[in-house]
């Protein structure tokens, strides 16, 4: 019997897709030079191999949330396997302490005392109205306020070591490897960039080991109103953010290409109707399209509660639901740019020569169009991620965002934002949500912009 | 202001000493600059000859101090009337640019700010540069435009850039050049962007300024014609340095340098029809390293051991002088090779191709309901014949329909009207499989070898993707193997196959276009303009591979250009066409030696030869020509020719035979 | 240009038609009048009758979008779709689901959207034409890369916290301003303030930037080459030649938001209780009141249409060399 049974969730379906995708497509590059070149100019930039460590953090921990399962429960009378009704993920596994460790309500970073007064009952008998200590948070100290400084400066220290030394042994296997000597590591000019993707990977090396020795003793980020761990609905709220910032683009794109090429390329008639499909749909305004088609879903959702098998899944459908309706706002401004490049292209003497010789309209566009605009869908797609990523946390402000069972960004502040009214202010989560968003879209700006410059050849010739 | 024009050789004013000019990272520059001498004199035109990249800009610019943000001087001195630019404040160069050196760019249509007025521009000159007339610019102004020959000046002054046209937009450049009454005027390619009319009218203004103002000029050009018409010395440049400098005449009369002498041999002329084009073996070095030894020996034929020794020294004067080992009777340059064996064909029998009352019209659509209100014709009844293994030049400029006519014929624009016979089969009615199945009779060569191939495509496939869309050419090993075999017929090596188009120069990428149109065996290749976009001695590779091919596999070339030389050299017979028309058609020797249209006439005289001695009657047009959307009543050209009769204003001429073969559309031979 | 116009405004009503399908469509397909019925009158049980009635009274009691029942042109007519729409384009929006006239509501709420909108558009385009005018005059120095380090990282941050953070910073700590509300008359504007900074910071990133990419496609064109060797100074190439040629881009990027500046801000509205459109929107939406979405839907696209209108003849304004044809 299996000690678990692996549950693929619609997006995680899409996200496989989207992993294949890529992994063709960067062996594809790598077998062509033209394809590789502006990549290499992309290896070239110190700021994009530096967001791309960062980057690629992020991306592990949605990969390790996507992989779903449900884990084994017990045995019916048959020896079959029973498997629980809730959906776990790999990320879930390994951060279960953070998971288990749920409080009563609120409590700041690092404490080890409840946020609010309570009325605590005393062995002896008798009440006494005070701060009461957590159950998980800090719990191993005798006495917290004396011990507390000295065990979290010894833990810093360790996950400080820990995070370097693990970082000191892979630079050294990747030198020797490369056949690097340790002193022309750290001036050669033309390995700059493999060393800002090294310094970023000693800072991610280094809050790796920080999380392994604080986090399981104490709640980093604090604990929201429910007493859940805000360091753990952060990490949880990664693969949403991702799979909005991606799969939306996934969605929209074949329509987007399809469209916009045939519309360039056909003009006449053919134009004509793509053209009105797209003003039209661009000419409602986005949030408003949201608006209405996710208040349209709730009604069918809750009109047709049986059809879900669990709320893992209906939220995940939403999630699912909410990717494609963004792509629907989405996809018109790529439409009009490849329609109008291939306006351009149709003119160019290769596409009038292949004409000359009788090539087909299907080959011609296959062969002579599409991967000639193919770098405006990369540029397109890589300047968007950020946008989306931060769109999902206004839609979920405005509640037609993902499913409030998710976790998310969005979701974060929305509940969060109640309490900055309170006195003393609760502003853990605001933090945690603010700093995971900031760096991941950062960072994802960041690397846009090298891509754009690299891969717009109106740019290129400029320099 | 009305001096004559000085003696040359004494008032020096602008000096540019060992001049070297780095472009791009500072670990491995590119030398565009690498230690030029140069001295104009007062009143004295001296021009700055060289292919594309050899760095003639880059001088210019250096001097102006406008070096894109990649570029700087590193090296030399400019001296400007005694006082040396380079070591100038910013704020105190302002006031020579523009003041006493004043600078005109290539492509005038991008040159001027199209949201400002043509005038304001130039006022913007007046006052900084002309302290009486800062005030009030206006009147400066016109008298500026006038003095550049523009018409109607008060009016156009405050006209858009956009409503002007090319010729105009040039004249205002040179207007605001004017406003600082500059002691030297450098242009950069002045007329490379216009037709040879509008050429001629420039040139002409340029030397009528300069023998009003006894400014110097220093005009850089690739067109050696150009400088026969314009030089009183001439500086060759190649790669970065200057290999020879003399006075006009000498300079025609006994080039130096080997470089320059293969460059007269590679122009094409009618004296040159019956042999190959001498070619230049080889490339320009890149410039991105310090050369020890001369640049130029692994193209030359003269090289000896000689050559093998360090740099080269530059004998005799500054300006009088060349670069090179040996002397002037020690350089031996084999005569041309690869006489062209080709039966002159007759003009006899049926033609290949034929067009009658050809019509390309493009609707211009106004008002709520979009409704038709006129049309652009681009072409407008066009008749022409062309015979099997023969050569008709389609001539005339910018905008006249040369083009369209070329795609009309291969049907890649749909005509209007009229028809367009091939080998009996009439092409405007096919449609669908059987035209595509026709179209491996016919192909082309476009003139941009930029754009015309896919940059995302192998050479390899490139070439056989005619055969593969035709089906023809056998299996995949039976394609593969002909494309080597085309690759080697047209000079390319056999691992080209395997590289992209980008790893090749602009004449090695033309080659592989004639290549690609070649493999589906056509009888027809129409030429629009291939070799437009080439230097001089890359566009004689061109040529005598057109040539060749054409002597080998018997094929007929509609060859369109504006190229009087290559006309010359390559047609059989000759169209020139004006707005949308062919006023004038026949052999080749006819045409250009007894032309009967006063067009034709007005645009052979428009030609500027490489040769000092023969300077030819002006025989200037006014005006530009005017909108295919709107041409004028009467014959086209009326307005613009100085034979015009009243009958012109009325009726287009009929086409009437002179002979059998010369056929010409004006009133000045009706009986 | 005048033919031009109305060919424009007549190609506006298909568009329209198209919206306003799409968004009836959304709604029908999964919610029937029936459902619509049961949901507003709210019983567990409710009779057919009292169904029946409801639909009537509110006219959706016909077929939606094809009556095969009705005769020549009421085959399209005389439906759900034909009466509400028909009304959509003499903007009469008719009464939201609560019972309250749209019309009006809209009317009374879009002057403090402008109240905000307007000061937001004027400050922050003077702000990002300012600043990244700095940035291209000191282009290719640190000032420059740093200054677009900035901008990157201003628009790496979601607009949320420039809302929290403004409103704890300049509201709660440093008690400049009131944290939300409105009022009317001349004590509005200090409810305005924090709104309108918050509004035109938030924006800084990303409109320095692409204003700066605008500067710097105008600085490499040859005809800014030319004005140099005229012997201008920089401030001047910079201010006479190229602010003039970026700012055509740049202004009709403003044209076209401007009629949607009635629309409001969603977020800034909400968090800051400003009562204008877009908390009128937000508030819809969370009382899933479809009638006024549909209604803000309409108005949202045609006053977007009419964005690209007045674009089109701002350009012909701006750049010599476009004429409307």
């Amino acid at each position: 019997m299996m000690p678990f049974q692996p549950v693929v969730l619609a997006t995680d379906a899409l996200i496989y897709l989207l992993v294949l995708l890529a992994g063709s497509l960067a062996w594809y590059t790598r077998r062509h030079a033209h394809l590789r070149a502006p990549w290499r100019r992309v290896a070239r930039s110190r700021t994009a191999m530096g967001s791309l460590v960062v980057i690629a953090l992020y991306v592990l921990i949605g990969l390790l949330d996507t992989l779903h399962y449900r884990p084994a429960s017990g045995e019916d009378g048959n020896g079959q396997a029973r498997y629980a009704s809730e959906v776990m993920s790999v990320l879930d596994l390994i951060a279960t302490p953070l998971r288990e460790h749920s409080e009563k309500t609120y409590s700041a970073p690092f404490a080890t005392h409840l946020y609010a007064r309570e009325t605590i009952e005393l062995p002896g008998g008798g009440q006494v109205r005070d701060f009461p200590r957590l159950k998980w948070g800090g719990a191993h100290l005798a006495d917290p306020d004396a011990d507390r400084g000295a065990d979290l400066l010894i833990r810093v220290l360790g996950g400080v070591v820990l995070g370097g030394t693990a970082w000191l042994l892979s630079l050294a296997v990747a030198l020797r490897r490369r056949g690097h000597r340790w002193r022309r590591w750290w001036r050669d000019p033309a390995i700059g960039p493999l060393r800002s993707a090294a310094w970023a990977g000693l800072a991610v090396l280094v809050l790796l080991g920080l999380t392994l020795t604080l986090a399981g003793a104490y709640h980093v980020l604090g604990t929201d109103k429910v007493g859940e761990d805000v360091f753990y609905q952060s990490l949880k709220s990664i693969r949403t953010g991702l799979v909005i910032g991606t799969l939306t683009t996934l969605v929209m794109l074949p329509a987007a290409i399809l469209l916009g090429i045939m519309a360039g390329y056909f003009r006449g008639w053919v134009d004509d109707v793509i053209q009105y499909l797209y003003t039209t749909l661009s000419s409602v305004p986005g949030v408003l399209l949201i608006a209405a088609a996710v208040l349209i879903m709730q009604i069918y959702m809750s009109n047709h509660q049986d059809e879900f098998n669990s709320l893992t899944e209906r939220a995940d459908l939403r999630l699912l639901f909410l990717c494609v309706i963004l792509g629907v706002t989405s996809w018109t401004s790529l439409c009009r740019l490849l329609r109008g490049e291939t306006l351009k292209l149709r003119q160019l003497e290769y596409v009038q020569a292949a004409q000359a010789f009788g090539v087909g309209h299907f080959t011609t566009l296959m062969r002579h169009i599409l991967p000639n605009v193919m770098h405006i869908v990369l540029i397109v797609v890589v300047l968007d991620f950020s946008g989306l990523v931060l769109a999902e946390a206004v839609l979920s402000y405005i509640n037609i965002g993902v499913d409030p069972n998710t976790n998310s960004w969005g979701n974060m502040i929305n509940s969060a934002r109640l309490e900055l009214a309170r006195e003393p202010v609760v502003w853990w989560s605001l933090l945690a949500a603010f700093v995971f968003m900031f760096v991941l879209v950062l960072a994802a700006n960041l690397f846009a912009d090298v891509v754009r410059d690299a891969f717009d050849p109106r740019l290129r010739e400029r320099t | 202001m009305n001096q004559t024009r000085p003696q040359t050789g004494h008032d020096l004013v602008l000096d540019v000493r060992d001049l070297c000019t780095h472009l791009g990272s500072r670990n491995r520059p590119v030398r565009a600059v690498d230690g030029v001498d140069l001295r104009l004199h007062h009143g004295e035109t001296f021009v700055l000859v060289g292919e594309s990249g050899c760095g003639k800009s880059m001088i210019a610019l250096s001097t102006m101090r406008l070096l894109p943000p990649s570029g700087r001087v590193v090296d030399g001195e400019v001296v400007l009337n005694g006082r040396s630019l380079l070591d100038l404040p910013e704020v105190e160069m302002r006031r020579e640019r523009g003041g006493r050196i004043g600078m005109i760019f290539q492509e005038p249509m991008t040159s001027l700010n199209p949201v400002m007025t043509a005038g304001r521009q130039v006022a913007e000159a007046v006052r900084l540069h002309d302290p009486q007339h800062a005030a009030d610019p206006r009147a400066r102004v016109v008298e500026l435009f006038r003095q550049v020959g523009i018409p109607d000046p008060a009016r156009r002054v405050d006209e858009y850039p956009h409503q002007l046209s090319g010729g105009m937009k040039q004249r205002v450049m040179i207007a605001m050049a004017l406003a600082g009454r500059p002691d030297v005027l450098i242009a950069d390619e002045p007329t490379t962007a216009l037709d040879v009319t509008i050429q001629a009218q420039v040139l002409q203004l340029l030397r009528d300024l300069q023998r009003e103002t006894g400014m110097a000029i220093l005009l850089i050009t690739h067109d050696l014609g150009v400088v026969a018409e314009m030089a009183d010395r001439v500086g060759v440049m190649y790669a970065g340095q200057m290999v020879e400098v003399g006075a006009v005449d000498d300079f025609f009369r006994q080039p130096r340098h080997p470089y320059s002498r293969k460059l007269f041999r590679s122009l094409p002329d009618a004296s040159k029809r019956n042999q190959g084009l001498d070619i230049i073996k080889g490339m320009v070095p890149p410039l991105d390293r310090e050369f020890t030894l001369c640049r130029f020996r692994d193209r030359c034929e003269a090289a000896r051991e000689l050559c093998g020794g360090g740099p080269p020294p530059w004998q005799g004067e500054t300006e009088d002088g060349y670069r090179c080992h040996l002397g002037v009777d020690d350089i031996h340059l084999e005569q041309a090779v690869l006489p062209v064996t080709r039966d002159p064909v007759e003009n006899g029998g049926r033609p290949l191709m034929q067009a009658t009352g050809l019509k390309v019209h493009f609707p211009i659509r106004k008002g709520v309901l979009r409704r038709t209100v006129g049309h652009v014709k681009a072409v407008d009844g066009l008749d022409m014949a062309l015979h099997a293994g023969r050569t008709l030049a389609l001539v005339g400029e910018s905008g006249c329909g040369k083009t369209t006519v070329g795609k009309a014929l291969l049907q890649l624009l749909r005509p209007t009207g009229g028809s367009v016979d091939f080998d009996g089969t009439e092409l405007t009615q096919l449609k669908g499989e059987p035209l595509r199945r026709l179209r491996r009779s016919f192909q082309i060569i476009f003139q941009d070898p930029a754009s015309s191939m896919n940059p995302r495509m192998l050479v390899g496939d490139i070439v056989a993707e005619g055969m593969r869309a035709q089906g023809i050419g056998g299996d995949r090993n039976a394609q593969r193997a002909r494309v080597a075999e085309l690759l080697g017929q047209v000079g390319l090596p056999a691992d080209a196959v395997q590289r992209y188009p980008h790893e090749f120069s602009g004449g090695q990428r033309q080659r592989i276009a004639i290549a690609r149109a070649l493999a589906v065996d056509p009888r027809l290749i129409v030429c629009d303009e291939p070799t437009s976009a080439l230097d001089v001695s890359v566009q004689a590779q061109v040529l005598n591979l057109l040539k060749e091919l054409q002597a080998a596999l018997d094929l007929s070339y509609l060859f369109i250009t504006h190229n009087i030389a290559v006309v010359a050299y390559l047609a059989d017979e000759v169209a020139v066409m004006y707005l949308g028309r062919i006023v004038e058609q026949g052999p080749v020797g006819r045409i250009l030696n007894a032309p009967a249209h006063p067009y034709t006439e007005a645009l052979l005289a428009s030609v500027p030869v490489p040769d000092p001695a023969r300077h030819r009657e002006v025989l200037r047009l006014e005006g530009d020509m005017p909108s295919p959307a709107n041409p004028p009543a009467g014959c086209h050209f009326h307005e613009r020719c100085p034979k015009a009769e009243p009958r012109c204003r009325e009726a287009y001429p009929p086409t009437v035979a002179l002979d059998e073969t010369h056929r010409v559309a004006c009133w000045l031979h009706q009986e | 240009m005048m033919a031009y116009i109305v060919r424009r405004t007549l190609y506006a009503i298909p568009i329209l038609i198209g919206v306003n399908l799409l968004t009836f469509l959304l709604f029908f397909v999964v919610n029937s009048p029936d459902d619509m019925a049961r949901m507003h009158l709210g019983a567990k049980r409710v009779t057919d009758e009292a169904i029946q009635q409801w639909k009537h009274e509110r006219g959706y009691d016909k077929p939606l979008v094809w009556n095969s029942a009705a005769r020549g042109a009421g085959v399209v007519t005389d439906t759900i779709f034909f009466d509400k729409s028909l009304r959509l384009f003499a903007f009469d929006f008719g009464q939201s689901d609560s019972g309250r006239n749209i019309g009006h509501d809209i009317t009374q709420r879009m002057w403090p959207s402008l109240a905000i909108a307007i000061p937001v558009l004027l400050v922050g385009l003077l702000v990002n034409i300012s600043f990244s005018l700095l940035l291209a005059f000191f282009r290719g120095t640190y000032l420059d890369l740093w200054g677009v380090v900035l901008c990157v990282a201003m628009m790496s941050i979601s607009g949320l916290f420039y809302i929290i953070g403004g409103q704890v910073l300049l509201g709660k700590l440093l008690n400049l301003f009131p944290i939300s509300g409105y009022d009317v008359g001349a004590n509005a504007w200090k409810f305005l303030v924090l709104p309108v900074i918050i509004g035109v910071v938030s924006a800084i990133g990303a409109g320095s930037r692409w204003y700066r990419t605008l500067f710097l496609e105008e600085i490499n064109k040859d005809f800014v080459r030319s004005a140099r060797a005229k012997g201008l100074s920089e401030q001047r190439v910079l201010f006479g030649h190229v602010l003039r040629n970026a700012l055509i881009p740049i202004l009709t990027g403003v044209v076209v938001v401007l009629p949607s500046l009635f629309m409001g801000s969603l977020l800034l509205e909400s968090f800051f209780g400003v009562p204008g459109l877009g908390s009128y929107t937000i508030d819809a939406i969370n009382r899933q009141d479809f009638a006024i979405v549909r209604a803000m839907v309409f108005l949202g696209a045609a006053l977007y249409i009419l964005g690209l209108l007045l674009t089109d003849i701002s350009y012909t304004i701006a750049d010599p060399r476009v004429r409307l044809e």
